[in-house]
């Protein structure tokens, strides 16, 4: 029986997993965005399945309304700061922006 | 017992998620990786419908398909020559990074898979009028805070992504 609790947990995990891979190997900041919208796109599945199988109640349904507004929100903040290392950095490689750190 | 037609479309909707994500992951094109992204959303507005959360597809498509996918792809072409340079994303770490998202999907699996959860399905009906209920009046603080974060938010993007914001008056 795929539509149940059990497989959509399954795949909520396997694109979480996939985000975090995105976030830790990508170089690209745009990349690593799109890693944490995977990310946060897990949790909201996890949220629905939880909501429609397990508890039975619209709590779930309605803390990931809250977390797309937050995604929404933090997608804006991440492109305004990626334009501003854009201008000033001239690259948005995420190992290039390292200006503040110790000259070894 | 859901029906098998059911079964097999949500199946459809899981695979095309996972699928299109592999895509926005390993892909080496930005771009094609955004628009392998527009696919995962869809493919997870998708399974909500089938989870019975209408009013969630609704917004996971207007929010994530007309907004956050919008803002990213002007993310690449901003930031992109398109025509002249390569539009490359290239991977380090790999296998350190592969390490620990392994690790991260095993402690999820084994803490959720494992558990048996209660059985206690959501009722079939619409969820529009139960969500605005529930926003304002179990959910109110966290939906005024979340207004003034928005608004917050829309100040402060534009602050920083104003080209002469160092030197005010300008």
């Amino acid at each position: 029986m795929i539509l149940s609790l059990q497989p959509t947990l399954l795949v909520a995990a396997a694109l979480f997993s996939l985000g975090l891979y995105s976030v830790l190997s990508r170089r690209n900041a745009v990349a690593v965005l799109m890693g944490i919208e995977l990310m946060l796109n897990s949790a909201n599945l996890q949220f629905a399945a939880f909501s429609r199988f397990a508890t039975g109640r619209l709590d779930g349904q309605v803390f990931a309304l809250f977390v797309i507004v937050l995604a929404a929100a933090e997608a804006a903040v991440a492109l305004a700061i990626i334009l501003a290392l854009y201008h000033n950095a001239r690259s948005i490689q995420v190992d290039e922006a390292d200006r503040l750190r110790d000259e070894p | 017992m859901p029906h098998p037609i059911a079964e097999a479309v949500y199946l459809g909707f899981l695979l095309l998620t996972l699928a299109s994500a592999c895509i926005v992951v390993f892909s080496d094109n930005i771009v094609r990786a955004a628009f392998a992204l527009l696919l995962t959303f869809f493919g997870v507005a998708g399974a909500y419908v089938f989870l019975g959360a209408d009013f969630l597809a609704g917004t996971q498509l207007l929010i994530y398909v007309g907004g956050i996918l919008v803002l990213l792809l002007f993310a690449v072409m901003l930031t992109h020559r398109i025509s002249t340079s390569q539009v490359s994303s290239e991977s380090r770490n790999r296998g350190r990074a592969a390490f620990t998202a392994i690790l991260a999907f095993a402690g999820i699996v084994f803490s959720e898979l494992c558990v048996p959860w209660r059985h206690k399905p959501l009722p079939d009906q619409p969820t529009t009028a139960p969500l605005g209920q529930a926003l304002l009046t179990d959910y109110l603080l966290p939906f005024e805070a979340i207004s003034v974060l928005l608004l917050v938010v829309m100040v402060g993007a534009a602050v920083i992504a104003r080209r002469d914001w160092r030197r005010p008056g300008a």
